[in-house]
C-alpha cells in the first residue's frame, strides 16, 4: 500500500490537485492562493519565455533562414512524430510483404536455404527521432548502470578505510574534471582494439558512447558514497562491534541504509552528468541517438534543421528532468525514512 | 577467590597534538556476579572511558579487564552495552532491532521459532510488546531506551553495561525507567555497571557506588556500599535515614572533596546536584 502512495506522490502535479480541489468547491481563497503559486506563475514564466523567444527569433537571420520561433518548432515536433509513424507503417508493410513471400515460397516447395534467406532479411529503414531517443536512453542507462556497479563498492571501501581513500583520492581528483570529449578518442581507439568480433551483438559506437558516459558518471557516486559511509553514526558502529556483525552483515544492516541518502545524491548527480555527456559523445561517436540526430540535422542544413534541433533540445531537457524524477521515485521507494523531504 | 569481573589497575592515555593526555590512572575494581555497581563522577572525568574499556570498544594502555578470568580484548555480546542515545537502527522496527541481536547471538543455538519467542519475551519484559512494528522514529525517548535495554538483555550478557541510560529522559520518564530496571534486575539478577550523574538514581539502584575523582588521570576516589533491603521503594526510602545518609555521602564526595574549585560559588544548588556540570578545561 505504502509503495503505491509513494509512486503517486512522485508524479503528483500540485496544480492538478489544486484545480480538483477548486472544482470540488473547496475553500476558494485558499485554493486560489495555491493556484496562483502552483499554476499561474509557472504558466506566466513559460508565456513570457515564449514571447521573448518569438520576438527575438524574428530578428535573427541565419544562413539557414530565419531563426525559428515556437510555432515552427511545434510544427517540426509534429512532423517528426508523423515521420516516425509513417516509418513504423512502412516497416509493418515490409514485414507483411516478407511474410507473404515466405508463405508463397513454402507453398511452392522451395528449398530450405531459400526460405532461410527470406526469413533473415532485415528492414533497413532510417532510424526516426523516436528511435533515436530510445537508443540514447538505452546507452545512458547502460553507461550509468555500469558506473554505479563500479562506483558504489569503491565508495563503500573508501568510506570504511581511510588508507584506501588516501590511495584513491588523487586519482579521483585528477580524473573527475576530465571532459568527456577528451575521453572519447581514447575510448574509441581502445574499444576498436579490444572489441573485435565478426558478428557484433552491439555496435562499437554504442559501446564507445556508453563507456564514455561511465567514465564521467563514476566520480559523483564515488565521492558521495564515501562521505555517506564515512559519516555513519559511531554509536551504530559500536552496536555492530558489540554484536560482532560480520563485514557483509554490517554493510547490509548498518552501513548501506545509513549511507543511502548520500548514495542517491551521488547517483542523481551522476545520471544528470551522464545524460549531458551522452549527447556530446553521440555526436562524435556517431552512435545513432539524440546527439547524432542533432549532428545530422546540423550537417543537413535544410530550412527545417534549426527547428528540428530546437525540438531535440527541448526533448533532451525534458528527458533529463524525467530521469531525475525517476531516480527520486526510486529513492523514495528504497528509503527507510518515508517522512524525509526529498526534492 | 577470584572475582567475576576484575578491572585490574587500568589506565589509558591518548596522544593529542599537545602531547600525551592521561585520562584514567590505576582504576581497580572487583565486581561480584549479580552485583549492581554505579560509576558516578563529574562530567569529563572518564566514566564512559572505563565503561568502553570493559566493553572492549577501547583498549587500556596499562592494566586489563578480566571477565571470568579471561582477558577482554574486543567487544562482544557477553558485555552488552546500553548507549546513552539508545542507538537503535532507525530503519528497523522495534522487533527487528532486537531480533538482529537475537539472531546474531543465538543464530546457531536456537531455532527460528525460539528466537522469535525470545525476542518477544524480552520486549514484553520492558513493556514494549504493543509496539513491535513501530520504527524508532515513531516512539518516545523512554520507549526507545526500553527497546535498547531489551536488545541488551536479549543477548543474555554476563555483564550489562549502561552508559547514562536515562540521562536524556525527562525526570518523570526516568523514574519509571528506574523502577522498571529494578524490577528486571530483581528477576534476572544481572551483573550491571551503570554510569550516572544522578545521586538519587545511584543510591536507589546500586549495591555499590564507585565515586571517581576528577580528571585528568582520574581514578577511584571512594567506594560506598549501599546496604538497603530489596525490593526498594523510592517513596518509602525518601524518609529513610540510611538512604539519606548514603545520598549525603555521595553529595559530599562530589561537592566537598572533588568539586571543581571555581564552580563552588557559582553553584548554590550544589547539594541537589543532578545536572552534568560544564566541562572544565582540565576535564
Amino acid at each position: 500500500m505504502a509503495a503505491t502512495d509513494l509512486t503517486d506522490k512522485t508524479f503528483e502535479l500540485p496544480w492538478l490537485a489544486r484545480a480538483l480541489d477548486w472544482l470540488a468547491g473547496d475553500d476558494v481563497n485558499r485554493v486560489a492562493g495555491g493556484l496562483t503559486n502552483a499554476l499561474l506563475l509557472p504558466l506566466l514564466g513559460i508565456g513570457i519565455f515564449l514571447l521573448l523567444w518569438s520576438a527575438g527569433a524574428a530578428q535573427v537571420q541565419t544562413s539557414l533562414g530565419q531563426l525559428p520561433g515556437p510555432a515552427q518548432v511545434w510544427e517540426q515536433g509534429q512532423n517528426l512524430w508523423e515521420e516516425h509513424q509513417a516509418a513504423r507503417e512502412r516497416e509493418r508493410a515490409f514485414h507483411e510483404r516478407l511474410d507473404k513471400r515466405l508463405q508463397k515460397a513454402i507453398a511452392a516447395g522451395d528449398p530450405e536455404e531459400k526460405l532461410e534467406r527470406i526469413r533473415n532479411r532485415q528492414y533497413t529503414g532510417h532510424p526516426t527521432f523516436v528511435d533515436q531517443i530510445w537508443t540514447s536512453l538505452v546507452t545512458v542507462g547502460t553507461g550509468f548502470l555500469l558506473a554505479s556497479i563500479i562506483a558504489i563498492p569503491i565508495g563503500i571501501v573508501c568510506g570504511m578505510s581511510a588508507g584506501f581513500y588516501a590511495g584513491m583520492n588523487p586519482l579521483i581528483q585528477v580524473f573527475k574534471p576530465v571532459s568527456p570529449l577528451a575521453w572519447l578518442p581514447l575510448v574509441t581507439i581502445i574499444v576498436s582494439a579490444l572489441y573485435v568480433t565478426d558478428d557484433p551483438a552491439v555496435s562499437k559506437s554504442f559501446i564507445t558512447s556508453a563507456i564514455t558516459v561511465t567514465l564521467c558518471c563514476l566520480w559523483p557516486t564515488i565521492i558521495n558514497t564515501t562521505v555517506g559511509v564515512a559519516t555513519v553514526d559511531t554509536d551504530l558502529m559500536n552496536v555492530s562491534r558489540v554484536l560482532r556483525l560480520g563485514w557483509l552483515k554490517q554493510t547490509i544492516k548498518i552501513i548501506l541504509p545509513s549511507a543511502m541518502p548520500m548514495i542517491f545524491t551521488g547517483l542523481r548527480l551522476s545520471l544528470g552528468i551522464g545524460w549531458m555527456v551522452l549527447i556530446a559523445a553521440e555526436m562524435l561517436a556517431q552512435n545513432p541517438g539524440l546527439g547524432k540526430f542533432v549532428w545530422d540535422e546540423f550537417q543537413n542544413g535544410s530550412s527545417d534543421s534549426l527547428a528540428r534541433i530546437m525540438v531535440a533540445v527541448l526533448v533532451i531537457g525534458f528527458i533529463g528532468f524525467l530521469l531525475d524524477r525517476a531516480m527520486l521515485m526510486l529513492q523514495r521507494r528504497v528509503s527507510w525514512d518515508k517522512d524525509a523531504i526529498l526534492r | 577467590m577470584q572475582s567475576f569481573l576484575n578491572i585490574d589497575h587500568i589506565g589509558i592515555s591518548f596522544d593529542t597534538p599537545k602531547g600525551k593526555l592521561e585520562v584514567l590512572d590505576d582504576i581497580k575494581l572487583d565486581i561480584a556476579e549479580g552485583e549492581f555497581v554505579s560509576l558516578i563522577g563529574h562530567s569529563g572525568c572518564g566514566k564512559s572511558t572505563v565503561l568502553n574499556i570493559v566493553a572492549g570498544l577501547l583498549r587500556a594502555t596499562t592494566g586489563g579487564v578480566l571477565l571470568e578470568e579471561r582477558e577482554v580484548t574486543e567487544p562482544g555480546p557477553d558485555r552488552a552495552v546500553v548507549f546513552q542515545q539508545h542507538s537503535l537502527l532507525p530503519w528497523l522496527t522495534v522487533y527487528d532491532n532486537v531480533r538482529l541481536a537475537v539472531d546474531q547471538v543465538f543464530g546457531k543455538t536456537k531455532s527460528r521459532k525460539e528466537r522469535d519467542e525470545w525476542t518477544r519475551h524480552n520486549l514484553t519484559l520492558v513493556h514494549m510488546e504493543h509496539a513491535l512494528e513501530r520504527r524508532p522514529g515513531e516512539i518516545s525517548g523512554g520507549m526507545k531506551q526500553r527497546v535498547g535495554i531489551a536488545r541488551a538483555l536479549a543477548m543474555e550478557p554476563k555483564v550489562l553495561l549502561m552508559d547514562e541510560p536515562f540521562g536524556a529522559l525527562d525526570s518523570l520518564t526516568r523514574t519509571h525507567m528506574q523502577d522498571s530496571l529494578m524490577e528486571i534486575q530483581a528477576r534476572l539478577n544481572n551483573t550491571v555497571i551503570m554510569i550516572t550523574h544522578d545521586v538519587d538514581e545511584a543510591v536507589l539502584l546500586s549495591d555499590r557506588i564507585v565515586m571517581m575523582t576528577n580528571g585528568p588521570a582520574a581514578t577511584v576516589g571512594q567506594i560506598l556500599n549501599v546496604d538497603l533491603l530489596r525490593p526498594r521503594n523510592r517513596l518509602a526510602l525518601a524518609e529513610d535515614a540510611a538512604y539519606n545518609h548514603y545520598r549525603a555521602e555521595v553529595v559530599k564526595f562530589l561537592h566537598e572533596r572533588h568539586d571543581k574549585p571555581r564552580l563552588v560559588s557559582s553553584n548554590p544548588d550544589a547539594g541537589r546536584e543532578t545536572q552534568p556540570l560544564p566541562l572544565a578545561a582540565n576535564g
